[in-house]
Order: C-alpha cells, then structure tokens, then sequence
C-alpha cells in the first residue's frame, strides 16, 4: 500500500465516531448469537478466538454441533457451567464508519443492577423479542430499566422470524405492542427490524427471505443512531475532580467537562459556594487551547484565587444550575440488604460526596405492570420514587436534562458496598438560590453535617459500678455505626481541666458544672458526648440537664450496691477510702443520691455490660429516629 | 469553536482514561502505576502525563520483574523511567529466585504464579498500595470483558467475578477499608486497534520489539520464540535461525511468541493489524488451556 494511501486509511480510522450501545432481551431470544454474528459478520472474530469457541462449543456449547454464540459473551466459569448471564459483557466491533461499545446485560431479574452498569453509559438499547412468543415480563422490565437510565433510542429486533416463516403481520404485531409499551414509557424513538440472527437476515446483510421490509439492517440503523453525547450547546458543568498544584505558581482544577464549552474569559460561578470569577487558562491534553466542548478532560486555571476543589462546580456564570439538599429521585436498590428509610448513606453525585437519607418511600413500581405500590422498605432490585434528604446543599440538574449531574450513587457506610442507582427528578426544597455567599453555620448546621442529632448521655453511678467500661462500649459501638462522639470521663477530666479541684461538696458541684458547660459545648459543635462522672448529686446532675434542650440529655443509672462496687474495687479506691486517705468518697462517707426519673437504669449486677451498652445504644437510636 | 461531533472515538477513549487516572489521584492514599513496559503501559505513561499537566504523576510506577524479560524492555524501563521523572520501583521476587523458579525449569504455569502474581502481593502488601493501576483491556480476554474499570480486591488480593460492585454511569465507588485495594484499568474500553491508533497519533515510544527485524528464532510447538539470551536450552535439532519478526504483546521471552512481519514502521503495523485475523493473545503461552485459566489466575491476584 502507498505510504500517502495508508496514512488516509489510518486517519479515517482514527476519526470514528463511536456509539455505546445494550443488548437486552429475555432468555433464548437469541441475544448472544446477534453478537457473536455481529462481530463474526464484521470480521472482528479473531481465528484463533473462534477455534476457542468451536472448542467451548462442544464441551459446554448447547447448539449441537453448532458454533454457541452465547460462550463468547459468558465470560466467566460460573456463566459457562450454568448457562446464564451474570455480569455485563463489554465487547468491541467497528465498521469503517464507527466504533461501537457493546454491553451485553444479563436478563434475569437477579442481576438487573447488573444490567443498570451496562444501560448507564448506553447511548441506545437494542431490545430483543422472539417473533413466536412476543414481549414478555422480561421484555418489558428491560424497556422500563432503559427509559428510568434515561435512554430514548430502541432498536426492537425481531428475532428468530425463520421460525413464524417470515410473516409480515407477524412482525407488524410485535411492533405495534412494542410502541405502545415504548410510548407508555417515553421512549421516542423505536425502530423494529425483522431477523434471523442465527443466519445473519438483517443483521450485516439484507434478507433474501423478507423482501416486504424495506428499512435498514441493524448494523445500518446503529451506524446512523445518533450519540448520546454531552451537549456542548448547554451552559458550562465542569466538575472539579482534582486540584493540580505542581509548584506555588501554579493551581489548576482539573475535571472533564460535562456540558457546555469553556473558554479563557468565561465568566463563571463556583458552586455550591456560589463565588463568581473568571477563566484565566484552559489547558486540554494537549496542552493549552482556545476552547475545550463537553466531553474533554481539562485543566482550568481561575482568574481569582477563589476557594475551589474537589466537589465543586464550575458552571456558567449567566445560567448556573438549581442547589438544594432535599430532592424527588427514584431509586433502584441494588444491595442484598434492605433500605430502610431514615439510614444514613455516602451519596455520590458528580465530584461531590455527602451524607443522604431517604425520608420517605413514597411508592414502589411493580416494574412488570408498572403498577405503583405502597412500601416500607425496598429489596434488592426495587425501584421506587423517594425523597432524599442531604447533610449539605449541593448543585445538580434533573437526570433528564443532565444524567452527568443528575444520576447518583448510595454507598453503605459500613460495608462500602455500592447499594443504588438514582436518578433525580426535581429539589423538594431549593437550598437557596445561587446569589447567596455563606450558609449561617449554627448547631444544626454542624449536626446535620455529622449526619446526626447531638446527644448527652449521662452515666452516673457509683465508683466502680461500670460506668466508664459501658460507656466505652458504648462508644465503640456508635463510632462503628458512624457517629461523631465524645467521652468525658471523670478521671481523664480531673487530671486537666478540673484539676484545681478537690472532692469537697462544693468542688464536686463545680466539678459538674464545668463538665456540664462542655459537654454543652461540644453538642453545639455536633457530637454525641458521653459523660461518665459519679455526678453523686440529684441537683447537680438537674442543673446539667437544664442547660441542654428538651430531649437531648439522657440520663443512665449505671447502678450496683456498695458493696459490689467495693467487691470490684478497680482502682483501690475503697480500701483507700475505708483507710481513711480520701475523704468525702461517695459512698462512704458522702453522700450519692439515686436518680428519681433516669431515662435508663442499668443493673450491672445482673447483666453483663456488652447487654447493657446494647441497650443504651438501641435507646439513643429511638430517640434519634 | 470546536463542537462535540468532532470528539472522535480516540478522543473519548483518552478523554476516559484521563478522567479515570484523576479519579485515582483523588481518592486514594497511595497509588501506584504497575508498569509492564509493554504497548499499553506506554499508552498509560502518556495518559499520566497529560492528566496530571503541567505537575509531574503523583504517583510511582511498579515493574515486577521476573528475570526473563527481554533485555531490551529492561533498558527501555530504565530510560523511560529517567526521562519522565517517575519513581521507578522494581520488586523481584527473591524466594522464587532462591527456589530457581523459571519458566523453562518450572512451566509457564508455576513461573507466572510465582514470579508474577505471588510477586505483584508481595510488592502490593510492602509499599501498602491502595489502588494499581494496570493497562489491561477488556478486548483481551473473555473474563476481562466482564471486569470493572476499579475492581475491588479483598485484603487477600482476590477478584470476585460473580459479586462485582456496579459501576454506573462515570461515578466509582472507590471506598475501601484498610488492607483492601483496587485494580484500576484506565484502557478497559480500548481495542488493541485503538492502542496502535493512539501511539501513532501521539508519536508514544514504544520497544522496537514491535516492530518486525531479523532475530534469531527458533520454532518450537508451533510458537516461535526469540532466544534473547543463553539461557533458552535448545532441544535437539532446534538451531536458531534470523527470521523477520516482531511481537504484538511483550513478557517473558521464553513464553512469549512472536509474529512473521515485515512491519518495520508503527504504520505498517497498524495496516497489519488491521489486516489481521488473530488475537494479540494467541502469542501467550500461559493463555492457553483451560479456558477460564484467566478467571482463576485473577482471582488469584494475577492482573
């Protein structure tokens, strides 16, 4: 080949555009066999794959002699041995034309968070239908998952139509029910082509056995399907994704442009702070340039050294979007355990990542029917419409317009699992608009970025009744569920901040005090505090009480009699008491008051500590629910 | 002013990748690029380079070495290394060197899994990296096309294929706990074709083992392997003779087959490549036999 033709060749190749598409479609409708003839008929198959395949073909195939189509997409041991789908299989073919990404899904109900990756990034779906059994539950849950991810391209093909002799009305059958399922389901855009994918009929070639159908093959509908793309006529979205600072000259956010262009002069926005400011640079992987559309990485470089990373947005000054912190989503749960409202997830949006809860079910769909149903919680593999309630405002656009800055995930803060695909439809509660500065940091404020509701728990009790060992147990037990906490702890105390003072009656009341004033403050500032004083004294521990709002202090009897908190005598303190080398001991020569009307009392005499820390954690959590 | 229509297939490809080495830098504690010195390794020093413009990568890359590489991979590494700044850490694994452990001594099964897999652990749990990023695709191999783009390992390094996290739309989950880490692969959606197609756009550098010359060859059960050193024990009546090859995937060179080619230039192999009818992995001895050999090997830790 000429040098100057090959360099041409080379180019054209290199200029593909590309398209990502999904496969789905019921069990036996023949999906793995278009694939495999797809990348067969475009001579993609490689010889020595294909001598795999026949090999496979024989030892686990389930076409006969025939080459089984379904081995080449089934990737793993477990797919191959049970003949089914588990994961999504990515494959790659092109024409001289294009480039396409292939994701076969599974189509059984089980793996649907499988199929959820696959249709995310799809920019159409290919629906498969046998032509003798029509749609199925299959083929109508697989057409909802694609409309809620937000695809608005079907190719239906009509498989296996070798099978109902190439019938016309048949064909015309099956694509009237499909478009009025499609329509039911805002899919625009529905384009159903009659095959025999075993035989390659309208797959690369036109069908001698169908001349009525005068439309495209599939290979030609999905070379002239448009792209999915990032609009690059939309007003700028670039999340900061990070903060590229090489020397002290030099401070680039980096992050690929999700809609719109950006360009030097740009006036724009940093959200959600809302601090307006200028494009000074833009450097793409080329290095600097002129202008950079939306699908590009890029490093910007901001005329002000305003306060910007990772999380934020950068966004048309003149047309930046909606930030809020509650929202209407709908929700597809992907996790083995259930979601119950009211538990605290990391939701990852963008760059950003905050803490979520959902309020509120407000319905399940039956994805089968599309019936709305009333739930309390929801299974793996649920959808459902919520609402979501965040610990920070942040900036987003209605997964319709903008799955970039409207899709979402939900990950479990304790097992770090990815648990649900969402997808937002509106703010139930604008946070502001944009023009404000600063939000008012007030206790709430900081509590709700904790993800939580301060508390005091206040243990009090004799020396040696357990007071410190529950409260530590206590505290481990939140730390693992994820709470911000604090242990005051009478001793530790007594050597800092209280150390001036003694264990006369009245420095055990200024004792209490000062305990009290800070553990107050610590609420302020967000945390669940756990006191573990002796605090002997009935009015004392009722002057704590008073300065924290209603319902935040919650006061424990951690109770043993004398005599076994003398038995258990941790630190000698008894027998140093009964000595006479310290005076005013609670207990022994002072006084301790029992509660009158403790939220909880806790027996530790009979009931091992691990019960009774279980049992205040299990009451904290009614109160904060 | 440039419109999204003229973003072609390449440019989404490295758009993503970048995107995904950013993400990498971001969120995890101590990174590391595991570098094989091979076409798609190249590819990755180039896409780190450019994500993290004008700085230099904040993280280093990884060679594991097995002692069979081909002598000019290891003068390659040396010089790349150099020239790009990036710390160069190499780890060997010394108990298999002790043991003798090779691939014409032991097979290609015993040798890869001591002086690859079990090496990358022991390099992985020393520096206490918490993610690798790794150049392999899903065009490769049949389990591969099943992976993540970062797939969760256990604190034992092990891969679980049937529980994999979903990973929807450009949102990865990249929470782990202390001693877990992941494999992360920024080429995961790009062909063998889409890797010629950059370098020669970019100008990479690339080993000239690629490229077809004269060398000495021996054919052996229908594999034709290069002898780069005196250690490849000839059989009887195998006698090297100079035959033009190249080679379309770079490893061990006693395990590694090599191609007849006349492509002396990066366009002549584009134009043989996309003339071709084989994979670029029928060259790997350890791929053959049995079919999910790849699966298990990755569950093992292999990358």
């Amino acid at each position: 080949m000429a040098a100057g033709a090959l360099a041409e060749r080379l180019r054209r190749h290199e200029a593909r555009t590309r398209l990502r598409f999904i496969t789905c479609g019921s069990v036996d409708d023949g999906k793995s066999t278009l694939i495999g003839r797809l990348l067969h008929d475009t001579n993609l198959l490689p010889d020595d794959q294909l001598a795999a395949l026949e090999r496979d073909s024989r030892r686990h195939g389930t076409q006969g002699e025939r080459i089984d189509f379904a081995l080449l997409v089934d990737g793993l041991a477990a797919e191959r041995e049970q003949g089914i789908t588990i994961d999504v299989a990515y494959r790659y073919f092109a024409t001289p034309a294009r480039s396409f990404i292939v994701a076969d899904c599974p189509g059984h109900e089980q793996y649907t968070r499988n199929m959820a990756t696959g249709a995310s990034t799809a920019d159409l779906a290919v629906v498969l239908v046998d032509a003798r059994k029509g749609l199925l539950a299959q083929t109508r849950r697989h057409s909802h998952i694609v409309s809620m991810l937000g695809i608005r391209q079907v190719l239906l093909a009509v498989n296996k139509m070798d099978l109902v002799g190439y019938r016309q009305d048949r064909f015309e059958a099956i694509d009237g029910d499909y478009r009025r399922l499609a329509g039911r389901l805002g899919i625009a855009d529905v384009q159903a082509i009659p095959l025999c994918a075993l035989d390659g009929d309208n797959l690369c070639r036109r069908s001698a056995a169908m001349p009525w159908y005068p439309g495209p093959t599939l290979l030609e509908a999905l070379e002239a399907a448009p792209a999915r793309t990032a609009r690059s006529d939309a007003p700028l979205r670039l999340p900061v994704q990070w903060v590229n600072r090489p020397d002290p000259e030099f401070r680039g956010l980096a992050g690929t442009v999700g809609a719109g262009t950006v360009a030097p002069g740009d006036e724009v926005v940093v959200l959600p702070a809302g601090r307006r400011t200028r494009v000074a640079r833009v450097l793409a992987s080329s290095g600097e340039v002129a202008a950079a559309v939306a699908g590009q990485a890029v490093t910007v470089v901001l005329a002000d050294a305003v306060d910007a990373s990772r999380g934020d947005l950068i966004a048309a000054a003149g047309d930046p979007p909606e930030v809020a912190d509650q929202f209407a989503a709908h929700l597809l749960w992907m996790a083995e355990k259930p979601l119950y409202p009211g538990r605290r997830y990391w939701l990852s949006l963008g760059t950003r990542t905050a803490t979520a809860q959902v309020t509120e079910i407000r319905h399940r769909i039956d994805i089968d029917t599309g019936a709305e149903l009333a739930a309390r919680h929801l299974e793996l593999n649920g959808i459902a419409s919520v609402r979501l309630s965040l610990d920070q405002p942040l900036p987003f656009e209605p997964y319709a317009v903008d799955p970039a800055l409207g899709g979402f995930i939900l990950v479990d803060r304790e097992d770090h699992g990815t648990v649900a695909a969402g997808m937002i439809d509106f703010a139930l509660r604008r946070a502001g608009n944009i023009h404000w500065q600063h939000l008012d940091v007030d206790r709430a404020a900081r509590a709700r970025l904790k993800g939580q509701q301060p508390r005091v728990l206040w243990f009090t009790g004799l020396s040696g009744a357990g007071k410190s060992t529950i409260a530590n147990l206590v505290e481990k037990k939140l730390h693992a569920r994820g709470f911000h906490t604090f242990i005051l702890d009478g001793d530790n105390v007594r050597h800092g901040l209280n150390r001036d003072l003694g264990f006369t009656a009245a420095d055990r009341v200024e004792n209490v005090r000062r305990v009290a004033e800070v553990a107050r403050l610590m609420t302020d500032a967000g945390l669940i505090v756990l006191v573990s004083f002796i605090s002997p004294f009935r009015a004392e521990r009722r002057l704590a009480r008073e300065r924290f709002p209603d319902g935040e202090f919650i006061e424990i009897h951690v109770k043993a009699s004398l005599a076994t908190a003398e038995r258990r005598d941790s630190k000698g303190l008894y027998a140093k008491a009964r000595a006479g080398l310290i005076p005013n001991f609670t207990g022994i020569d002072s006084p301790y008051e029992d509660p009158e009307a403790a939220e909880l009392v806790l027996d530790t005499e009979n009931e091992p500590a691990e019960a009774l820390a279980t049992r205040v954690v299990d009451h904290l959590l009614a109160t904060l629910a | 002013m440039p419109s999204v229509a003229a973003l072609s297939h390449l440019d989404h490809l490295e758009a993503e990748a970048i995107h995904v080495l950013r993400e990498v830098a971001a969120c995890f504690r101590k990174p590391v690029l595991l570098y094989s010195v091979g076409k798609d390794s190249s590819v990755l020093l180039h896409l780190m380079a450019r994500a993290f413009a004008p700085g230099r990568p904040p993280m280093p890359m990884l060679h594991i070495d097995t002692g069979w590489k081909f002598r000019e991979m290891i003068a390659f590494r040396d010089r790349r290394a150099a020239e790009t700044g990036i710390t160069l850490l190499v780890h060997t694994n010394a108990d298999g060197v002790a043991r003798g452990v090779g691939p014409i001594s032991h097979g290609a099964a015993v040798h890869t899994d001591v002086m690859k897999t079990q090496a990358l652990r022991q390099a992985l749990d020393l520096h206490g990296f918490d993610a690798a990023i790794g150049g392999a695709r899903r065009d490769e191999e049949a389990s591969r096309a099943k992976e993540r783009i970062f797939s969760f390992r256990n604190a034992q390094h092990r891969w679980d294929p049937k529980n994999q996290r979903p990973e929807l739309w450009r949102l990865f989950n990249t929470r782990i706990h202390p001693g877990e880490s992941v494999r992360v692969f920024p080429l995961s959606n790009w062909t063998e074709l889409d890797v010629w197609l950059y370098i020669l756009r970019e100008g990479i550098e690339v080993p000239s083992l690629y490229l077809a010359r004269e060398r000495p060859v021996v054919e052996r059960d229908g594999t034709l392997l290069v002898v780069d050193d005196e250690r490849l024990p000839l059989r009887p009546g195998e006698a090297p003779a100079l035959r033009r090859v190249r080679f379309r995937t770079l490893g061990c060179y006693p395990l590694t087959g090599a191609v007849e080619s006349d492509a002396t230039t990066l366009e002549e192999v584009v134009a043989e490549m996309l003339a071709t009818t084989t994979s670029e992995r029928q060259g790997r001895v350890i791929d053959h036999d049995p079919a999910s050999s790849m699966e298990k090997k990755k569950q093992e830790g292999y990358f």
